[in-house]
């Protein structure tokens, strides 16, 4: 591994947001916008259910970390566009980059766009709703690992399929996320799904740590083995990942289409 | 850097774009790769950069096989520019050329970057965004990108390609003077017929996936009884396969 060319792929990007104050301004936007969107919704079920006694804190948290989950996947996808739509892809796949140093360009540097945007929406939900995920703790250290993990794995996936299809499987990466959404108990328990898409959720890291999101909350209880059990799966589908992303690298290699990438 | 292809082959599917392709290129020589469109010289550049997998044959690098595990190592004396592509629109100049040359691990960067802007007079616009350059500075700030790692071995596709004449003037004036002055093999890829008269030493014609014929361009003018290189090109060109 090259840590200097990762750090050159990693300043291409910080360049950009640099650059550019829309950009950064976009990677504040949706996430606040979010924050503003649940909390009232959240306000809303606390004045009209006794569900739970601390809704707003409850949904307003998973939606802090959901953004966070839906940040980190979007963040890598948008890098690896970004190459597409300059038409620099071909320009970077023949200088002297092992694969791995893209995917861990893209993977340290996806952290820095996802944090510009979590950091102030995290921050607003304070004074606006008294809502804090930092009340979490140290475990909230681990579940946004735990959730980077498994958002850039989800990136991964879908650049593979950007590598594997071209540039006509961009709308497979912005839809990627929402198609786990559902499953992923996000806003509520596990027990809410039918018993047999509880089987397939639980297959996702996204339970674990939602589940354990609400436990710390809620009962002030922090259950180490089921972060543990988060980290390894997400860990497991970043494995299988960067798996698929080579063979997608490799395939692309052998029907030609990494040099018209982009046109 | 010598480059030797042998016997290379490429089939998409029923498709056979590149047929059985040889040629040698020798060290600080260019090589002229010529052929009307979709003849298979943009398959035969990205094989030889490892961005396509052969169907067979192989690419020799100063006598060594092109194969992935060497291909990053190779790749550091090599280089591409091609007006198809592109670099990062919405950087400046600057940043573009900073960051190829992290990429291509330039030791002395801030150095390389002064001679290249300097020797294509590249001042004027080296803060402006890269996206917001006319097209003969745009080719100009690829060549630059072309030659931060000091190549050995480059790839010129199409270098003058919708270049006003002055611009592409200056362009071939530009890597005639650097390749006298620097160790350097060309292969180019070219439309434009009086470019590859003034800088190449050898010409290899390409049509439908085959090499048709290969010489100086002399010796092509003379072979096929034309009074310059674009009357031959189109007579291999339009010609019905009776050449080989």
């Amino acid at each position: 591994m090259n840590w200097g060319k990762v750090f050159a792929l990693s300043l291409r990007h910080i360049y950009l947001i640099k650059g550019s104050f829309p950009r950064i301004l976009d990677l504040i936007y949706w996430p606040t916008i979010q924050i503003f969107l649940w909390g009232f919704i959240s306000k809303f079920f606390t004045l009209s259910s006794s569900y739970f006694e601390n809704t707003v804190g409850i949904i307003l948290s998973a939606a802090i970390l959901y953004d966070f989950l839906f940040r980190s996947s979007i963040s890598y996808n948008m890098m690896f566009l970004e190459e597409i739509w300059s038409r620099n892809f071909t320009n970077l796949f023949i200088a002297p980059i092992k694969i791995s140093e893209i995917i861990t360009a893209l993977t340290f540097t996806a952290i820095f766009r996802t944090l510009i945007g979590l950091i102030p929406a995290a921050l607003i939900a304070i004074p606006l709703f008294g809502v804090s995920i930092f009340k979490i703790g140290a475990p909230l250290i681990f579940l946004l690992i735990t959730l980077y993990i498994f958002g850039v794995t989800l990136g991964l996936l879908v650049t593979a399929g950007l590598v594997r299809f071209g540039p006509s499987f961009e709308n497979i990466a912005w839809a990627s996320l929402f198609f786990l959404a559902p499953l992923g108990c996000i806003y509520y328990p596990i027990e809410i799904l039918p018993e047999w898409l509880q089987v397939i959720a639980k297959i996702l890291p996204l339970v674990h740590i939602f589940e354990e999101m609400r436990n710390i909350l809620i009962h002030d209880i922090i259950n180490y083995s089921q972060i543990l059990k988060a980290i390894f799966i997400s860990f497991l589908y970043f494995l299988i990942g960067i798996l698929i992303f080579y063979l997608s690298y490799n395939g692309a290699k052998n029907r030609g289409t990494l040099i018209n990438m982009g046109e | 850097m010598k480059l030797e292809i042998k016997n290379l082959v490429k089939k998409f599917e029923s498709v056979t774009a590149v047929n059985n392709i040889s040629f040698t290129l020798k060290k600080n020589s260019t090589l002229g790769l010529l052929g009307p469109n979709g003849c298979g010289k943009t398959t035969s550049i990205g094989m030889m950069l490892g961005l396509i997998t052969p169907t067979s044959g192989k690419i020799y690098i100063n006598d060594i096989v092109l194969e992935p595990k060497n291909r990053i190592e190779l790749l550091t004396s090599m280089n591409f520019a091609s007006p198809y592509i592109e670099l990062p629109k919405k950087l400046t100049v600057k940043q573009n050329l900073e960051v190829y040359a992290r990429l291509y691990g330039v030791k002395k960067i801030y150095e390389r970057l002064s001679e290249l802007v300097e020797d294509l007079n590249l001042q004027k616009f080296l803060n402006k965004k890269t996206g917001e350059l006319s097209s003969g500075q745009k080719n100009r700030v690829s060549l630059a990108k072309s030659l931060i790692n000091k190549p050995k071995l480059l790839f010129l596709d199409e270098p003058t390609a919708s270049l006003d004449p002055d611009v592409g003037d200056f362009v071939r004036e530009y890597i005639e003077r650097y390749k006298k002055n620097n160790e350097l093999t060309i292969l180019l890829a070219s439309h434009n017929m009086k470019e590859v008269e003034r800088l190449c030493n050898k010409v290899v014609m390409m049509k439908q996936g085959e090499i048709v014929d290969s010489g100086t361009c002399g010796e092509l003018i003379k072979k096929h009884g034309r009074t310059n290189l674009e009357d031959t090109f189109l007579k291999i060109a339009r010609s019905k396969n009776e050449l080989g």
